[in-house]
Order: C-alpha cells, then sequence, then structure tokens
C-alpha cells in the first residue's frame, strides 16, 4: 500500500499502542476477561430496519465476538414499491415521475437518464441546448446527492457542524430547482426528446452566484475534516476493497474510483456531450472510507467546474429549442393545442396513446452521484415498454457490504454502511 | 490484456450455441444456449469482459416468445459491451447455471432474479428471495401472469402481513446463530429440513 500524505495515529488514553490497558479509569478493578464463559458466545445483533444510522430502512443483522464483527447479513426490501412493474402499465413519460421516487436524492439525474434511455431505444436525436441544460441538471443532482453524504455520514461518525453547512447549501440547489421545475423533491424534469420546461429568467444568474460562493462551503469542510485526526482515525483503512475486489463486486462510481479503479462514464464513454468539458476525475488508492470521502469531496468541485463552464456555454444558446421539432414525441403548446386543428390532434393523440418505440431494446448507463445508473428498456413496438430495468448502482454497492465489514468493529458497519452513500428507494425500488 | 474478442471469436469458440447475434440501438446481443452459457461467460470474462454490469430477465407480453435471462459485461479497458442472453420455455422449469463463483456482483443479482421471475441460478449459494420476503407466497412479482395490484385483496394482504412472524425473516446463516427454527412456519420448517433451499 502506497504511503499516504497524512501519518497520524491515535491512540486511546489508558491503552499503548498494542490496545493495552495502562491505567484503570475511575479505579476499577480490570476483569480477567479470559476467565468467564462470555469469551466464546457470538452475539446477534439487529440494527434497523428503523435505525438513523442505516440511512432508511435497511436492516443489518451483526455477529459479533465481542466488538469484532463476524460478519453482517443485510435485509432488504421494506420500501420495495414496484416501479418496475409499474413501469410496465405506463407511456415512456409517464414512468419520468417514477424516477424521481426511486434515488430521490438526484433526482433530476435519474429524470434524464429515463429520457436518454428512452431515446436511445426511439433514435431521437436532442437539441444542443437541451444537451446543455440536462448536463447541469445532472451535476446539480451530484452536488445535492454528494453534499446530503457527507453531512449524513458525518453525523455518523460524530461531526454534525459540516451537516448544517452542507444542508445549508444544498436548500440553493433545491430552490434553484424548485424555480426550474416546480418541485423541490420530485422535479419530473425530462420528457423524452426535450424537457418539460426551459429555466426561468433568474436560474442562470442563481447558479453563477452558487458556483461563485459553494466552493468556500467545501474548503470549510476541507479544513474540518481531511486533517481531522478522529475523521481519519474512523475512516483510514476501514472497509478496504482492492482493485480487484471492486471490479468483481461490480461496483461502480466514487466506490469503484476510490479502489483505485479509473473508470467515469462521463469520460470513458461520453454522453451528453461530456467530452466538451474540461473536468478531472479524481481516483483513490487505498480503497477506504477515507478515500472514498476524498473523491467526493473533490467531484463537487468538479462539478462546479462543470457547471460554469455549462453556464457560458448556454449563453451562446440563447433562444435556441429545447425540444426536438417532432409533433409525434413533443406535445404542443397548450395554446396551440386550444387554437390550432392540427396541433389539438397530435396532443390527443400522444396523451391518449403515448410516444410508442420501435421493437427492440436499448441500455443505457450514465454516471449518477451513486454510481452508475442503467435504464434498460424492451419495448414490443408499443406505447409501453415491455420491460423497465433499473441498474440501481446503490443495491450493487451495498452487496459489497459484507465483503467490507469482515473483521471490523461494530462501530465500522456505521461507517463503512454511510461510505457506500446507499439510498434506500433505489435499493428496493 | 488484449482487447475484449467480438461476437465472430465468439461463434468460432461455440459454434452453433450462439444461436443469434443482433445489434440493437448500437449495442450487440449474442443469445447462446442455456446450458453452454456459464461456460460462454466463463470465455467472455476471461478473454476481457471483467466487469458484469447487470443481471436481469425479461419476460415478453406475447406468450409465445420465450424468458430471456441476460447478463450485460464491459471490457473497462475498451469500454465495449456484450449484452448475453439465454432463451428459456417459460412454460417449463425455469434455470440456468450461476456465475456468483465468476462474479461476486451476481450474487444479489441472481437473487432479484429469482426473486421476481422464479428463474432458479443451479449452484448460488445462498439463492433467497432479495426484495419479498421469504415466507411471500404468491408468486414472482415480475412474471406476465401476475397481476399488477397482486392476487390477493388489500384487506388480505394486511391480514397476511400482520399474521406474519418477523423471526422467519432471519435467513438460515442467522438461524444456525439464533436459534429462532422453532418460531418458523411448519412449510417453512419442511423445506429447509429438506435442504431445499430456492424453490417455492
Amino acid at each position: 500500500m502506497a504511503p499516504r500524505t497524512i501519518e497520524m495515529q491515535l491512540q486511546t488514553p489508558g491503552l499503548d499502542a498494542q490496545g493495552r490497558v495502562q491505567m484503570s479509569p475511575l479505579g476499577l478493578q480490570r476483569i480477567d476477561r479470559t476467565a468467564d464463559d462470555l469469551h466464546a458466545e457470538h452475539m446477534l445483533v439487529n440494527i434497523g430496519p428503523q435505525h438513523p444510522a442505516t440511512h432508511g430502512v435497511l436492516r443489518l443483522v451483526v455477529e459479533l465476538d465481542g466488538e469484532r464483527v463476524i460478519r453482517v447479513i443485510p435485509h432488504i426490501g421494506y420500501l420495495h414499491s414496484g416501479f418496475e412493474k409499474l413501469g410496465e402499465y405506463r407511456h415512456y413519460n409517464q414512468i419520468v415521475p417514477l424516477t424521481d421516487r426511486t434515488d430521490y436524492l438526484s433526482p433530476m439525474a435519474n429524470n434524464v437518464c429515463l429520457a436518454m434511455a428512452a431515446e436511445k431505444l426511439m433514435g431521437i436525436e436532442i437539441t444542443e441546448r437541451c444537451t446543455v441544460l440536462r448536463v447541469i441538471a445532472c451535476e446539480m443532482s451530484r452536488i445535492i446527492s454528494h453534499l446530503v453524504w457527507l453531512g449524513t455520514t458525518g453525523i455518523d461518525l460524530g461531526a454534525m457542524t459540516p451537516f448544517l453547512w452542507s444542508f445549508q447549501q444544498r436548500e440553493r440547489i433545491y430552490n434553484l430547482q424548485e424555480s426550474w421545475t416546480g418541485a423541490r423533491l420530485t422535479t419530473s424534469l425530462t420528457r423524452v426528446g426535450g424537457l418539460m420546461a426551459d429555466i426561468p429568467d433568474s436560474f442562470e444568474a442563481g447558479l453563477r452566484d452558487f458556483c461563485r460562493t459553494f466552493p468556500k462551503t467545501l474548503d470549510e469542510v476541507d479544513t474540518m475534516f481531511t486533517r481531522n485526526a478522529i475523521w481519519a482515525g474512523r475512516t483510514q483503512g476501514v472497509g478496504v476493497l482492492t482493485r480487484e475486489e471492486a471490479i468483481n463486486f461490480s461496483l461502480s462510481g466514487p466506490m469503484l474510483r476510490a479502489s483505485g479503479v479509473e473508470w467515469d462514464l462521463r469520460k470513458d464513454k461520453p454522453y451528453l456531450g461530456y467530452q466538451d468539458y474540461d473536468f478531472d476525475v479524481p481516483v483513490g488508492e487505498h480503497g477506504d472510507i477515507y478515500d472514498r470521502y476524498r473523491i467526493r469531496l473533490e467531484e463537487m468541485y468538479q462539478s462546479t467546474r462543470i457547471l460554469e463552464q455549462a453556464l457560458d456555454k448556454l449563453a451562446k444558446l440563447k433562444g435556441a429549442p429545447i425540444n426536438v421539432s417532432d409533433p409525434r414525441v413533443i406535445l404542443p403548446p397548450k395554446s396551440r393545442a386550444m387554437s390550432d386543428m392540427e396541433a389539438m390532434i397530435f396532443h390527443f393523440k400522444q396523451v391518449m396513446e403515448g410516444v410508442s418505440a420501435p421493437a427492440g431494446e436499448a441500455y443505457l448507463g450514465i454516471e449518477n452521484p451513486k454510481g452508475e445508473l442503467g435504464y434498460y428498456f424492451v419495448s414490443d413496438g408499443t406505447a409501453k415498454p415491455v420491460r423497465w430495468r433499473i441498474r440501481p448502482p446503490s443495491l450493487i454497492n451495498l452487496a459489497a457490504l459484507p465483503k467490507m465489514c469482515e473483521g471490523a468493529l461494530l462501530s465500522d458497519v456505521i461507517a463503512i454502511n454511510a461510505s457506500v452513500d446507499i439510498v434506500m428507494g433505489e435499493i428496493d425500488r | 490484456m488484449s482487447p475484449a474478442p467480438d461476437v465472430p471469436a465468439l461463434r468460432a469458440k461455440f459454434g452453433t450455441a450462439v444461436t443469434r447475434h443482433a445489434v440493437i440501438a448500437g449495442d450487440d446481443i449474442v443469445w447462446i444456449a442455456a446450458d453452454r452459457a456459464r461456460e460462454a461467460l466463463a470465455w467472455l470474462k476471461a478473454e476481457g469482459y471483467g466487469y458484469l454490469v447487470d443481471i436481469t430477465a425479461v419476460e415478453y407480453r406475447d406468450p409465445e416468445l420465450p424468458l430471456e435471462v441476460v447478463w450485460m459485461l464491459r471490457d473497462l479497458g475498451t469500454a465495449r459491451d456484450l449484452r448475453v442472453k439465454v432463451a428459456l420455455d417459460p412454460k417449463a422449469p425455469l434455470a440456468v447455471d450461476s456465475v456468483v463463483d465468476l462474479w461476486r456482483g451476481a450474487d444479489w443479482l441472481e437473487r432479484e432474479v429469482y426473486d421476481m421471475f422464479g428463474v432458479t441460478f443451479r449452484g448460488h449459494p445462498d439463492l433467497r428471495r432479495l426484495l419479498m420476503w421469504e415466507t411471500y407466497h404468491e408468486g414472482h412479482p415480475l412474471r406476465k401472469g401476475f397481476p399488477l395490484r397482486g392476487h390477493f385483496s388489500r384487506a388480505e394482504q394486511t391480514r397476511q402481513a400482520l399474521a406474519a412472524n418477523p423471526e422467519a425473516h432471519y435467513s438460515m446463516e442467522e438461524l444456525s446463530i439464533a436459534e429462532a427454527y422453532d418460531d418458523l412456519p411448519q412449510e417453512m420448517r419442511e423445506r429447509l429440513a429438506r435442504g431445499e433451499r430456492g424453490n417455492v
């Protein structure tokens, strides 16, 4: 393992470096643990499904030998809503609201992925302005999702203040989301072939202001965490996955990159014109919680960079259309549908019959904040998919949890679980 | 590492076991005979497709069409994707070989396909339902024969949920520790006593 830039050793008062007790606090007598028969007995501890540290309705059954974890058995499904089944009964555009509710910490990125998967299936090329706006949606989602991760993980490890900072900044993105889509959480931003709405007038100034001031908060978090002895002690060398293990477990996103795999769909399989943006992809080397933290922190800086470039591009595309000019795909404006016979017919056909896709199938994966989110559509030529599969990054990343927790302490389980960045809406779907 | 093999190389290696090849929406898709799927996947993994993107299944609305199990593979070096499919007769017992020993990530994905479609993965070490609970017996929700709102009324579902024993949600591994075996429903105890796993 390569040496760290930050080396530190933590020592608990009263213990020497090997963990042997040097003095008994409060005059307590040391109990000879080897003498009683408690030593050999394994304990079964149930964490969740209603537990603040499991980030939702996740249930972990932990077998313990003392404080050492023998194994962890996760139980999921408490939030199962049958989204994939529901999708088979809906038009492609009607599935967009379902995607808001899967990974509800980054709804706009999910909307974008759904529209792109449907467009790949139907062979639709979107407009340039729409591409830029979708990049903005994806990167705003990345920032708010990582901010939630940062805040909640900080709380799990005992740091309250960064939670307040990050949620304060997240609120600003939510206000922008609200001004754009009318909703803070259930954005339903995209439509097949375009977007629900263009950005409002004040949006660009608001986002520029955010990009200018937001990195200051990240700098503060950096000051608070990166060289913090408690933070480093709780995260360095905990929950380690090697490069080979990360690939073998099909991990994606920051979890994969923390283990030293240079893989980012934005760079390696570019979509939405990401190849034209200048940004860096942070890659870790130790595969532990600390590296995952460093990667997510750096990704927020990089997202801010992408947002600034996207705003520059947007300024050149003022007044350009956001939707494809195909009346079979995009609804006509309401005023035209009310006054023009042809527009009304297209409106009626689309609302009643939906946008039909040719028989076939398409898989499209995008780099979501939590990893590779993929939507797999199979169509039989009708307006409703035969099969809508969500490739849930949280679920696949969480599957590596038992491996990461082997031999860890019970308190590490909380930290490792937090580092996976799960959202149960997406895991259980 | 040499670049990932293309479809002609797969055909040359497995001959008639590769029943069909198509490029749909720009993606390469190959259909492989069910009995040689595992062998082909192991070969593809060794030849460069080292990353398993997803495992899922598709059942068509047309009952004449086969149910398909889908593996999505990727070569991280060249960013090439390959989709491998196996066609199964939806009226016969559904079973394919597990690839958990090749990719650890396949563990939960195979459990989900088993849970949702009832496809048994031979050789899976712990084939339990993933999202639905162990004693769930309405069937496999993503099959086309399964009604959108389930087989039972809302009232009946609530009644069953209230009557269920939460201890029964422990897996065999946990029961070996917790000794909660006696609290399981009779049907499940009989199944486990026969050593039966992954069949409802």
